[in-house]
């Protein structure tokens, strides 16, 4: 209760505030449509609001204020309507929708549920890639100087490279090869997933003391013994904290490298929605990746809790 | 085929002389340290010169690193006006708001416990969100120009940012509160006497991930819409024309700008943090 109760207290009043903040956002569409509708609005004509401020504007016309929580075409959409819109597009669409689930045997491609498995595929499949690397990377440069010291300096200043920006050339680049649909994603999601997962590992693959190193030396263990049974134990914790990292770059990867191909996902959803000014279109796919990252983080917190609980590492 | 082939020994001897330097006597002197990268750099990009012109890839896949440099050099003007586009105006105006404001917010909720129980579970929530995702909110609010870029920023370098400092602002022990107790100091004379200098290598690795964090905003908010200069903007429209050069040379405008701005933030750290265990000898 006592964790609860102040993440409450701001949750909600972060909500309050965003009810506020709309007022003023969305006070001139609503004049408008006032205006058209044949209400009297002070000023009266759309040419004299357009140089007064929002401010201003909401405390000459109180009686509008209620409208500006459910326009049609909001600035700032209200919380309840972009509840209403994430609702209207994921059960909504797939229970009662022409193409949804229950009428057409497959998910609605208008449905954020499609969408959101599109992004979670290719994350999914990035992720596996850049973990996978990045722990043989991390190996690599734990026994081997050369490469420590030669890919670690470069393996850094590949992160300062907002690759980011990289990703629609990368797409379109492997679209004209022919190599289409998940994996030109997912190597952009590799890509950022892989920095993380190297750095946490190289520094689990060391920690254990020299007390630990030498006991295993006395044993006259060898290298891959070493591996297999002091260092990569020792570095799953590391790995883990690690690899929370990297599933939520791997999801901004992926959201990301599906900008410019407009062939599904939750990016794709939000620049369609950038497009043709649908605001809360664009609120729906951005709960909906947040929630696809609360997700994914906390699947990864959960497997951490249960492998350290089955090693004995747990606190 | 004479090229690859010697591609392939050039990766050969820049291996082996690499493998030499590190196992030889010098290998902990700072020139070893410098020079290995350096070998190791220079040779991948003479491999991938001699690759793409031995195997004859079409430049609109992978254009060659002279190419690169050659529209590189040619497009100073232009790659200049983008760069002040971008990073100078887009970058790092919202990487100064969105740090100072961090800053502020993290210096609040270490003075009341009801904000730190509250606001850093969220901060800790929002510091894993794709925030990447409100660049078309944000751009559809504060238009196409630079304001929007920064606004993207400022949303991103937040969270890790206050995240990093409130856990630097905790790392001091109780007995050096103690001693501040007994000399009767007040919060801000321990603040600024003591935790904020204890803060410091936590402050700092905030601000070397928010650089990236910036660059990586401040273009994708580009995509979104732009005026017509920005690197983001160059690099969507030269991929439409088909002219790899130039967008390799826009990544290479942003990658120097990344690298330069997080190694000012590293040489910054070792100046004020000279004290911290991992900078000691």
């Amino acid at each position: 209760m006592k964790k609860v109760l102040p993440v409450l207290t701001l949750v909600l009043g972060l909500i309050a505030l965003w009810y506020v903040a709309a007022i003023p956002m969305n006070i001139k569409e609503v004049l408008t449509q006032a205006e058209r509708d044949g209400a009297t609005i002070t000023p009266a004509s759309a040419q004299e609001r357009r140089d007064l401020s929002n401010l201003s504007l909401v405390l000459q016309n109180p009686g509008q204020i209620g409208q500006s929580w459910s326009t049609k075409r909001p600035i700032l959409p209200a919380p309840h309507r972009v509840v209403a819109e994430l609702y209207d597009s994921t059960i909504h669409e797939e229970l009662t929708g022409r193409r949804g689930i229950v009428r057409s045997g497959t998910l609605s491609n208008r449905s954020l549920i499609y969408h959101g498995l599109v992004t979670l595929s290719a994350t999914a499949l990035g992720f596996a890639i850049g973990a996978t690397l990045g722990i043989a990377l991390a190996i690599g440069i734990v026994h081997s100087r050369v490469m420590d010291m030669s890919v670690m300096p470069w393996a850094i200043i590949s992160q300062t490279i907002p690759i980011v920006a990289l990703a629609p050339m990368i797409i379109v680049v492997l679209y004209s090869i022919g190599v289409q649909g998940l994996l030109p994603k997912a190597i952009i999601s590799a890509y950022l997933s892989f920095f993380p997962v190297v750095v946490g590992m190289v520094k689990g693959l060391r920690s254990p003391d020299h007390m630990q190193m030498d006991l295993m030396r006395t044993y006259n263990a060898g290298q891959t013994t070493v591996l297999s049974k002091l260092r990569l134990p020792s570095s799953v914790p590391y790995l883990f904290a690690s690899l929370k990292i990297a599933i939520a770059a791997s999801l901004v990867g992926a959201i990301v490298g599906e900008l410019p191909v407009q062939k599904g996902g939750l990016g794709a959803r939000m620049l369609a929605g950038s497009y043709y000014g649908q605001m809360e279109q664009i609120w729906a796919a951005l709960f909906m990746a947040a929630a696809l990252a609360a997700t994914l983080v906390w699947a990864i917190s959960a497997a951490e809790r249960a492998t350290l609980k089955k090693m004995g590492m747990a606190q | 085929m004479t090229q690859v082939l010697s591609a392939l020994l050039i990766w050969a001897a820049g291996f082996a002389l690499n493998v030499k330097l590190a196992n030889g006597p010098a290998h902990d002197t700072a020139a070893t340290r410098t020079a290995i990268p350096v070998i190791f750099g220079i040779t991948i990009l003479l491999m991938w010169e001699l690759l793409v012109r031995g195997l004859g890839v079409p430049t609109v896949i992978l254009p060659p690193p002279s190419l690169i440099a050659e529209t590189f050099a040619a497009n100073l003007g232009t790659l200049w006006q983008d760069f002040t586009q971008t990073i100078l105006k887009g970058a790092l105006s919202g990487y100064l708001i969105g740090i100072l404001a961090a800053f502020g917010t993290a210096l609040l909720v270490d003075r009341y416990d009801f904000l730190k129980r509250g606001l850093l579970p969220i901060g800790n929530f929002m510091a894993a969100l794709p925030i990447v995702g409100t660049a078309p909110i944000l751009v559809m609010w504060f238009g196409f120009g630079w304001q929007s870029k920064a606004a993207v920023v400022v949303l991103m370098v937040y969270f890790p940012m206050l995240v990093n400092t409130v856990a630097g602002l905790q790392d001091t022990t109780a007995m050096q509160r103690d001693l501040m107790h007994t000399y009767a100091a007040t919060w801000w004379q321990s603040m600024v006497k003591l935790r904020l200098p204890a803060a410091l290598p936590f402050i700092f690795n905030g601000l070397k991930i928010s650089t990236t964090l910036a660059l990586i905003g401040a273009i994708v908010a580009e995509f979104f819409g732009s005026p017509t200069q920005g690197l983001g903007f160059r690099i969507s429209t030269s991929i439409g024309a088909l002219d790899l050069g130039m967008v390799w040379a826009a990544i290479l405008v942003s990658a120097l700008a990344g690298t330069a701005f997080y190694g000012l933030m590293t040489a910054l750290e070792r100046r004020m943090t000279f004290w911290h265990a991992s900078h000691r000898k």
